[in-house]
């Protein structure tokens, strides 16, 4: 019961937050919005009994992606949201039409946390009743991640460090090599 | 810089809080929630918070560049080389569980030294795209 009352409130939260975001044209504004709105999500995580996905939400939703999204737009000119009265149509169509499907797909899925589903009784079932023995750590999600998914996880920081490469070669200016003894050319 | 006295106070009670909570999180990662990723994005929002509160100079001074990218890459290396050395014990690529005489043993070395390596590479990468990203605000 109070968990639905959390659940309505963080609901509501969200939709107000959301419909803010797309109202307000300050682009700092928007970006601090941002941020409460994965406060929120995590919140919602953390009543869905996640509190590994929800830790991740609010330290890099709410923390890391705000700073970064707060740099860009000092990096910016312009931090104002250009204003267009005009209704663009077929945007809205593709939006109305996905949305619609997306709500279509949702009658499919299984309830929430019905130990009957199919993700639940083929290969998560083995990891909850074999994963204490196997690994002998007690965080189930941590035994998933960094033993039965090890691979998946290496891949992962991968990609963080070939994010930050990436960085580095975009946003660095490479300092002029200088032999010794040879004035440059100009 | 101007001067923020309020910040740079609350800053200094906060960061030293802010990296044990971090190192608690990568190091109680096993029994409960959290892990090397957390850990290494909350540690370097303790870093982040110094940058803005003391300035981006005082920061690169005590997280220089090349220490970043030295300790991403060192990251990287920690996690794929777990993975070697459990193929030099006789196991498949990151079965942890011939680490040790014990598999849960094995297992739990592994996943702490995975972990690390994890945490390594997210907390500086992270402070390496903000630190790129903030100097090309300065300049």
């Amino acid at each position: 019961m109070i968990s639905l009352v959390i659940d309505i409130v963080l609901l509501l939260f969200l939709l107000i937050m959301a419909i803010f975001i797309l109202r307000v044209h300050q682009l700092l504004a928007v970006a601090m919005l941002f941020g409460l709105y994965s406060l929120l999500v995590a919140g919602l995580f953390m009543v869905l009994d996640a509190p590994d996905v929800a830790f991740t939400e609010a330290a890099v939703g709410t923390g890391i992606a705000t700073v970064l999204m707060l740099a860009t737009i000092a990096c910016t000119k312009v931090s104002q949201e250009k204003i267009q009265r005009k209704v663009a149509k077929t945007p809205l169509f593709i939006c109305l039409v996905v949305g619609g499907l997306l709500m279509y797909g949702t009658h499919n899925i299984a309830d929430l946390g019905d130990p009957e589903a199919p993700p639940h009784t083929q290969v998560a079932k083995r990891y909850i009743e074999d994963g204490q023995k196997d690994t002998g750590v007690p965080n189930l999600v941590t035994a998933v991640l960094a033993s039965y998914r090890g691979f998946d996880t290496l891949g992962e920081v991968t990609v963080v460090f070939t994010a930050g490469i990436g960085v580095l070669l975009l946003l660095v200016r490479p300092q002029k090599i200088r032999i010794k003894g040879v004035k440059s050319a100009r | 810089m101007r001067d923020n006295l309020i910040l740079r106070v609350t800053a200094r009670i906060l960061i030293p809080i802010i990296i044990l909570f971090a190192l608690y999180v990568q190091f109680h990662g096993d029994y409960s929630p959290g892990g090397g990723f957390q850990a290494g994005v909350i540690f370097s929002s303790a870093i982040l918070l110094y940058a803005l509160a003391f300035g981006l100079d005082t920061a690169a001074k005590v997280v220089p560049n090349q220490a970043l990218i030295a300790t991403a890459s060192l990251g990287v290396l920690l996690y794929a080389g777990t993975g070697v050395v459990s193929l030099f014990f006789g196991g498949e690529f990151l079965n942890y569980s011939l680490l040790a005489d014990e598999p849960t043993t094995g297992q739990h070395i592994g996943i702490i030294i995975i972990e690390l390596g994890v945490g390594l590479t997210v907390a500086a990468i992270m402070l390496l795209i903000f630190f790129t990203f903030a100097r090309r605000i300065l300049n």
